[in-house]
């Protein structure tokens, strides 16, 4: 059968059977199976690409190859983690009143078209069908940002609503610009905006058009990959919203806009043959990482201060594309990998923490190792993971992005070594007194689910260990068509 | 020769029909107001009658009010002159550059205001200081939508304007249709018409051109108000040879002089219809948003400018 | 209907286009914001037919019925029914006042010429002439959205954002293939109808549709003050 439609349909499906059923308990399992069988489904794709130099389906309306096929088995994980997790935490949130039973069968439903969303982009071989999905997954999680209801969460959506707007509205221009200079070559129809097609032309784009475009394309992408300037949205949209919804923004859409980005950057190398988009993307991405780090600091309210991890290490990433070596986007493709699994972790339990607590104000969320041991733990190792502890795969990442910028920009190696360095501080400043703080009387006892969060961050763990041959292959793969080989 | 006598019939129908165009547009107010209004010649008999008056000075006046009246009518039928009307290459039309017009108008309007402030009354100072600040915004503007126009012919003398745009085949040129908007914005504010004077207006603290002319009387009051109605008729003139020149005589014979008599004086009433029904339908605006009107006139020219290079200047 | 003289009244309809988009900036009342806007619409749809009946691409004409429809008609109605309901008749509020903003719309134009005239020469099509007017109406639009303080001015410059990004598609490339714009189409119309949603729900805790009412709740969170 079609796996390239079975990945696909499924979610839509279930986002249209979860946007009829009432009952919340009925609609959380209905979840749960979509998302594993969405899971099951991009297994069996993967399968089909491996040993394959890549995959086209449906005439070449979508495209697997090395970059993204762990993407999207990436993507049906962590949806189908999160989907686990969610089940009793939202079944928590209902019975203290922070959301009603129609807001969760909203909650459900948007959840799976999201899902739909990101799957298209990732698997779409027209870049105005990856605008269209990427606008598709920003809607489909603007009206879950503002669940609950609150002054601040409403705040929180509305800005994040705007400020995507503008900057998707960017790089559809950017893509416009793409499609004008394409058409002279490939005709006016969908095969101007055919990746691969466009990948093996793309000597012959005109470099001036190509370069303004990337312009526009790094602005307006960057936007919703969480780069500073312009990211004053992410740190509202993901503290305010439900956590659930926090770890699949924080660990899949910031993904795809990266996903996004580094296709265009591949476009325009081949067009100009300098080293423009990279050293744009490097320049975002170091200024964001120092950003990040300071501002980590100033945080009071725990899920803002992991949103702000998350800028920083899409920074990371950013950069390390930026560097244009295969070296370093090894390093970008691991990174992405455990960036997901962990951050999405650790925001499950700071999901459980703040329930527990009642709170998400750092301050005020204390000695989490005593009364819920499973919470302490997977706080502590979940930072520690984070920040770039050895032996989880976040350390690897880092220490070959580390390598890779000695080779090629030695200076600019302290910088990020500040960077990483100032996070790191500021995560464990926070995090110990969270972790092993005097004991609050007020903590409650809640039915936490911690599997999903042991499962990710043994995954890391595995990953910084050895990585397996297959993943290795693709990344090595992967690494060669982003820096410059051929389709 | 002949051409010389054409020159010197060009300003004279500017001076003699100022008048009756001031007394077209009003008595076309009237009607269209369903009033009777006064006969066209009205103004004209206005005038007749003030120069059989006597003229009555203020003790304090000195001698720039009693000089100001003969220095604003002759700038302003001077610059009347040299608009070509009925003929297009005459003697005197190297002269009829926009900026010299723009100049010699301002030197006008300096004396005018000169004279407003000279008695010391509080209604002659006040219009003084509102025409300078309406000017100082209008001026930018009118030049900025004459240099649009400017640009397609290389140069800011009217002749060349005029014959550029009667060889160029007809074009829809957004620019000119912007600054064209402009001009006739800018007009209005020249010419002292509602929205932002009212000429007839009786209420001193409302008047802008009428408060600098309050204390002149007799022969003195004669000459400005034809001198105001000659700057209507420059500006209608100005507006028609800009952006409809098409009509205007190229030889010195008869017929075709008749003919571009004919044309001139039918673009005229046509301007001076739309004028009226202008006045009748727009209330007049506050002082203090005129400036805002002044403003998008000159957004408009300069847009205009900019779709010129925009669109019409192929790289 | 000549190649010349259709290109003439295309680029008279560029010209308008920018005309609207200065205007979209230059109102002071809510009403006359909305009613600029649904003449940009209209005016984008017969520039989009126009384009179809010269070049012959008959997708165009879709995405010109479309346009009309979904930006002419149905987003003006729904916005006007947003106003109606929430009583925001008033004053459009702004952050400079109208001389700034019309300066900087001023040099945002004469950037946006800059950056894209030099491309528009690599062009055939006899719609290039539009693109450096196309641009500089996205920036305008953008500008709009930036220095205004109530959310539906601001909803207003999104969609006329997309509006003009409509419109450089046509400029630079006589449209989109149609399933893509087909998709951008159903994005645009989602997306309306979440703000409309969100108005609401801005409306029943905010009491008020100022941003700055918003950003107060959001403010207390950052910084140890």
């Amino acid at each position: 059968m079609n796996f390239f439609i079975a990945t696909l349909i499924t979610p839509l499906l279930g986002g249209f059977l979860l946007g009829i059923i009432r009952t919340p308990k009925l609609a959380a399992k209905l979840n749960i199976f979509t998302s594993s069988l969405t899971f099951l489904f991009s297994i069996f794709l993967s399968f089909e690409v491996l040993g394959k130099d890549s995959l086209d389906a449906l005439n070449g309306w979508f495209h697997l190859d090395a970059y993204n096929v762990f993407l999207v088995a990436l993507t049906a994980f962590v949806g189908m983690t999160t989907t686990i997790f969610s089940k009793p935490y939202m079944q928590h949130e209902l019975e203290i009143g922070r959301v009603n039973e129609r807001r969760m069968r909203l909650y459900h439903s948007m959840y799976q078209l999201f899902q739909f969303g990101m799957l298209l982009g990732f698997t779409t071989n027209n870049i105005g069908v990856l605008w269209v999905s990427l606008e598709l997954a920003t809607l489909a999680t603007v009206l879950l940002v503002s669940l609950y209801r609150t002054p601040a969460s409403i705040a929180a959506a509305w800005k994040y609503f705007i400020l995507c707007g503008m900057g998707i509205a960017l790089a559809l221009f950017g893509t416009i610009l793409v499609f004008f200079t394409s058409s002279t070559i490939l005709g006016h129809g969908n095969e101007a905006l055919t990746w691969s097609l466009l990948y093996a032309q793309a000597g012959q784009l005109d470099p001036a058009v190509m370069s303004i475009a990337f312009c526009f394309l790094m602005v307006g992408y960057g936007t919703k990959v969480g780069l500073v300037p312009m990211h004053a949205w992410l740190p509202d949209a993901h503290g305010e919203g439900p956590t659930p919804v926090s770890a699949v923004l924080s660990g899949l859409l910031l993904n795809l806009a990266l996903y996004a980005l580094v296709r265009f950057k591949m476009l325009v190398d081949g067009s100009t043959h300098t080293h423009m988009a990279g050293h744009i993307m490097m320049g975002f991405g170091m200024v964001s990482l120092l950003v990040a780090a300071m501002s980590l600091h100033k945080q009071r309210d725990i899920k803002r201060m992991f949103s702000f991890s998350s800028i920083e290490h899409m920074a990371l990433m950013t950069f390390a594309f930026g560097i244009g070596t295969q070296l370093a986007a090894f390093a970008a493709l691991l990174h992405m990998t455990v960036h997901s699994l962990v951050k999405s972790g650790i925001f499950f339990t700071v999901g459980h923490a703040a329930q527990v607590m009642g709170t998400q104000k750092m301050a005020e969320i204390r000695g989490l190792i005593v009364h819920h041991p499973g919470i302490g733990w997977g706080l502590l190792i979940g930072t520690a993971a984070i920040a770039g502890f050895p032996p989880f795969g976040v350390f690897m990442s880092e220490f070959l992005l580390f390598t890779a910028t000695l080779e090629s920009y030695p200076w600019l190696a302290v910088p990020l070594l500040l960077g990483l360095l100032i996070a790191m501080g500021g995560l464990f400043r926070f995090v110990q007194p969270m972790v092993y703080g005097e004991t609050a009387e007020h903590a409650k006892h809640v039915q936490v689910n911690m599997m999903p969060v042991y499962i990710h961050f043994g995954l890391a763990l595995i990953l910084g260990l050895s990585i397996p041959l297959f993943l290795s292959q693709w990344y090595h793969q992967a690494a060669a068509l982003i820096v410059g080989g051929s389709i | 020769m002949t051409s010389f006598f054409f020159q010197l019939l060009q300003a004279l129908l500017m001076v003699v029909l100022a008048p009756i165009a001031a007394g077209f547009v009003a008595t076309t107010k009237a009607r269209l107001q369903n009033r009777c209004g006064a006969s066209i010649m009205q103004p004209w008999r206005d005038i007749r009658k003030l120069f059989s008056k006597e003229v009555v000075l203020a003790e304090h006046a000195s001698w720039i009010f009693r000089f100001t009246p003969y220095v604003v009518f002759t700038a302003t039928v001077m610059a009347a002159s040299v608009v070509p009307s009925l003929l297009l290459d005459t003697p005197l039309s190297l002269t009829a550059d926009v900026i010299a017009l723009v100049a010699l108008l301002a030197l006008a309007r300096f004396f005018l205001s000169l004279a407003g402030m000279d008695i010391g009354t509080a209604f002659g100072g006040m219009g003084a200081s509102r025409e300078m600040t309406f000017s100082a915004l209008a001026e930018p503007a009118m030049l900025m939508s004459v240099f649009v126009l400017s640009l397609g012919a290389h140069s800011t003398n009217l002749t060349t304007m005029i014959a550029h745009t009667l060889s160029t085949p007809l074009l829809i040129q957004p620019s000119i249709a912007f600054a064209l908007v402009a001009m006739l914005m800018i007009a209005i504010v020249e010419t002292g018409r509602i929205p932002i004077d009212n000429p007839t207006t009786h209420l001193e603290l409302t008047m802008i051109h009428e408060a600098m002319l309050l204390e002149y009387s007799g022969r003195h009051l004669a000459l400005m108000e034809w001198a105001s109605m000659v700057k209507l008729l420059l500006f209608a003139t100005l507006i028609i040879d800009l952006f409809f020149p098409w009509g205007i005589g190229g030889d010195v014979n008869l017929l075709t002089i008749g003919l571009a008599l004919a044309i001139w004086l039918a673009k005229l009433m046509v301007l001076f219809v739309v004028l009226a029904m202008i006045e009748i339908s727009i209330a007049k605006l506050r002082m203090f948003e005129v400036p805002q009107y002044l403003g998008t006139a000159f957004v408009l020219a300069f847009l205009g400018l900019i779709i010129h290079y925009m669109l019409e200047v192929t790289v | 209907m000549s190649l010349a003289f259709a290109q003439q009244i295309i680029d008279g309809m560029a010209a308008l286009t920018l005309l609207i988009s200065f205007s979209l900036l230059a109102q002071h009342r809510m009403l006359s914001v909305l009613h600029w806007f649904a003449a940009q619409g209209w005016l984008l749809a017969a520039t989009a037919a126009l384009v179809a009946y010269s070049t012959g691409e008959s997708e165009l004409y879709i995405s010109a019925i479309m346009t009309f429809l979904l930006k002419g008609l149905l987003l003006p109605w729904m916005l006007w029914r947003v106003i109606r309901k929430l009583h925001v008749h008033r004053e459009v509020e702004s952050l400079m006042n109208s001389g700034m903003t019309v300066i900087i719309a001023v040099a945002v134009t004469l950037f946006s010429f800059h950056v894209i005239q030099p491309i528009e020469a690599t062009s055939e099509l006899m719609t290039r002439n539009s693109m450096a007017i196309a641009t500089a109406c996205v920036l305008l639009s953008m500008l709009m959205m930036i220095t205004r303080k109530k959310a539906i001015t601001q909803v207003i410059g999104f969609l006329a954002v997309e509006n003009s990004l409509f419109f450089a598609a046509i400029g630079a490339t006589n449209g989109m293939p149609l399933v893509v714009e087909i998709g951008i189409a159903f994005d645009v119309l989602i997306a309306a109808l979440i703000f409309g949603l969100f108005f609401f729900q801005i409306r029943n805790t905010f009491d008020s549709m100022e941003i700055d009412a918003m950003q107060a709740s959001l403010i207390h969170k950052d910084d140890d003050e």
